[in-house]
């Protein structure tokens, strides 16, 4: 069986969010970049086929130079081999663009699978699973949070508003993982070591065929502004008796947050 | 001897720390931080060893970090290991406790000066964290003073025989390998001291008083008796007399672990006073805006910062071949004590909150305290340093 995995870099969910300059992102000086963290379900999922069917899996990460670390993390973690695909011409794509990129990628790899993280920490979009199922007009199951693949097909359970859905389908396929769906593993020291020796492989635009088709350009797309998310504000104490500060709290839940 | 190394012998270091070293670190303390801090407070409190934990760092090969391949270890170096030890130390001192002792007590000394038939048959184990490894040399009549043990071992036809009792000995309670330094001839002082593999579960050989600490609560520290226990002839390690002179040169190695230790739990109150410091109000203002607040947090730092360099430089010299009695001492002694220093502070700096169980201060004090005293106390680190100045 061969499984792709698209994984993204994301800041590190710790990182102390600022604006930059022009407010069409964040500045990411001295940013330290993780993998996804939905994105580590899919990678898990990948070893868990791989070691029920056998087989090759293949982490794909768009992205600057720091999807090298990502790519080295999935390596440790135990995926076989790795593509980095970076071109001068893709950046700040739209999640179409990126999806576009990544089917390019993938197409013609003779892949069974593809496992991708529901959503990207940070941006939470969670457009790209399906595009990319679109474009490479495979079924797709998303969100999903239980994976049985047998012969040529696949049933997923997702997790749907208050219950959970199986669906079906043949491979290949593109499925999106949510938390749930497995308990990552820890790298280990054998295999970050063996990941720093393996070889992390290329692909630009022109590789793909997209030289002067994907980018900033053709986005269809874009973000205008970003901004902080207002300060929150200062929690408030209720004194007085139990029986008065309940019903007083009562009241502010009802008048002021609205939320009984 | 030359007393110390001049900067021209050791800068620049070429590569100090390589990627492969700064990626096991970040590897090391993603686990460290969301498996094992989250563990520490409570394995303090129960005096409960993780063995849990024990099982996880085998599958990761941290246990066998610095085991070679061909016995199923990671073939890594001294800065790789020095940099586990800290940074499990960080998240939980008594674990990094249980672990340097397993890895540079209960492992180093079989890879070192053990038979090839040793190596393969325990090797791989400890590696794996099928099993624990524990080192007997304390007694209760002698700690600093070695060479003047009790224990003995007497041979009788294929079997050694072992009598005496060991103390205050880590990872005893769970040890399936144990190794116990004996005299084979006492007429001969640390020239008849010899080292022996005595498997748990052996007749004549059990934990006989679990300690009560101060701290590192969550590393077991036992005694183990011997009472005509049996070993087979082949479980002694190297030459008969040797004991002593493998116990100096484990204890080298091991000093670097301890520093490492220590500099770990040192790291782990600064990180927490600092943060304190910003968070807590005073006056009107957050206390890290005092003065003398800040004095004590850039003496923190700054002594971390050297003890960080004392240890992985001793670290760095090893992993080029060097011998380095004096600078494992040298990094032992002053991480030890800068941590005692660096953990009172951070109690200080947390006020009465620093003294109360619910937030990790106290605790680290009283883990870091161990550090001056296992391994070599800092009385016997300052007369091995001087020594190494000639005097
Ligand atoms: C938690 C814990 C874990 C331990 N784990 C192990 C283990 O796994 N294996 C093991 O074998 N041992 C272990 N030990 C024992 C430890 O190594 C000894 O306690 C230590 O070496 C000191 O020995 P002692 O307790 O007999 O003190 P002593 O040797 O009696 O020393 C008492 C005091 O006298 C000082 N002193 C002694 N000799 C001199 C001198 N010549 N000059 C100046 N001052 C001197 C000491 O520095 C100390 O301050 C452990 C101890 C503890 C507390």
């Amino acid at each position: 069986m061969k499984i792709a995995v698209c994984i993204k870099a994301v800041p590190d969910t710790e990182t102390k969010i600022q604006l930059a300059a022009d407010r069409q992102n964040i500045d990411f000086t001295g940013v330290r970049f993780i993998t996804s963290p939905y994105d580590e379900f899919a990678i898990e999922e990948a070893l868990k086929l791989k070691e029920k069917h056998g087989g090759e899996t293949t982490a794909f990460c768009l992205g600057g130079p720091e999807a090298t670390d990502v790519l080295r993390d999935a390596l440790a973690r135990g995926l076989d081999s790795a593509v980095h695909v970076c071109d001068a011409s893709f950046v700040q794509l739209d999640p179409l663009s990126t999806a576009k990129v990544l089917a390019a990628a993938i197409a013609d790899g003779g892949f069974d699978i593809v496992l991708c993280g529901h959503q990207g920490s940070g941006t939470d979009n969670s457009l790209v699973p399906s595009m990319l199922a679109e474009l490479l007009d495979w079924p797709q199951a998303n969100i999903v949070v239980k994976l049985e693949v047998e012969g040529g097909s696949f049933k997923a359970e997702r997790e749907i508003e208050g219950a959970h859905e199986i669906v079906q389908g043949s491979l290949p396929a593109v499925i999106s993982a949510q938390k749930g769906l497995n308990e990552p593993r820890y790298p280990s020291i054998k295999g970050v070591m063996a990941a720093r020796r393996k070889e992390i492989a290329q692909k630009d635009a022109a590789a793909l065929g997209l030289a002067g088709k994907v980018g900033s350009a053709q986005a269809t797309m874009k973000i205008k502004e970003m901004t902080m998310p207002a300060d929150r504000p200062q929690g408030r104490i209720i004194d007085g008796d139990v029986d008065t500060a309940v019903k007083a709290l009562v009241q502010l839940l009802r008048s002021e947050a609205q939320v009984v | 001897m030359t007393s110390t190394v001049s900067a021209s012998e050791v800068l620049p270091y070429g590569e100090f720390l390589t990627d492969e070293h700064n990626a096991i670190a970040e590897m090391v303390r993603d686990f460290a931080t969301r498996e094992i801090a989250p563990k520490a407070a409570e394995v303090d409190r129960n005096a409960r060893f993780p063995v849990e934990t024990f099982k996880e760092l085998g599958k990761l090969d941290l246990l066998g970090l610095i085991v070679p391949t061909e016995y199923g270890g990671a073939g890594s170096d001294y800065r790789s290991y020095a940099i586990a030890v800290e940074e499990i130390g960080r998240a939980c001192g008594s674990t990094g406790l249980s672990y340097a002792a397993h890895c540079s007590l209960g492992t180093n000394p079989i890879k070192l000066f053990g038979s090839e038939a040793q190596k393969k048959k325990y090797l791989p184990k400890l590696a794996s964290g099928e099993f624990i490894g524990a080192w007997a040399l304390t007694e209760p009549g002698t700690g600093s003073d070695a060479s003047s043990q009790k224990t003995t071992a007497r041979r009788e036809g294929d079997s050694w025989v072992l009598n005496g009792t060991k103390q205050f000995i880590t990872n005893a309670t769970h040890a399936d390998v144990n190794i116990i330094m004996a005299m084979t001839d006492q007429s001969l002082g640390r020239k008849g001291i010899s080292s022996f593999i005595v498997e748990k579960g052996t007749p004549g050989f059990y934990v006989s008083k679990v300690e009560k600490k101060m701290g590192m609560r969550g590393s077991p520290t036992a005694s183990l008796t011997m009472e005509d226990c049996k070993i087979p002839a082949e479980n002694i390690i190297g030459e008969v007399g040797e004991g002593y002179k493998q116990a100096l040169t484990t204890l080298e190695g091991g000093r670097i672990s301890i520093g490492a230790l220590a500099l770990g739990i040192a790291q782990a109150a600064f990180d927490a006073a600092l943060q304190y410091a910003q968070q807590r109000e005073a006056f009107g203002q957050p206390i890290g805006k005092f003065q003398l607040i800040q004095g004590y947090l850039a003496d923190m730092s700054t002594q971390i910062q050297a003890a960080r360099l004392l240890i992985y430089h001793a670290a760095w010299m090893k992993d080029h071949g060097k011998r380095v009695t004096l600078e494992g001492s040298q990094g032992k002694l002053y991480a030890s004590e800068i941590a005692s220093r660096v953990c009172n502070l951070c109690v200080q700096i947390h006020g009465g909150y620093g003294y109360i169980e619910d937030f990790p201060a106290e605790r680290f004090l009283r883990d870091a305290k161990l550090c001056e005293i296992g391994e070599g106390t800092s009385e016997i680190q300052r007369l091995l340093i001087a020594r190494q100045l000639g005097l």
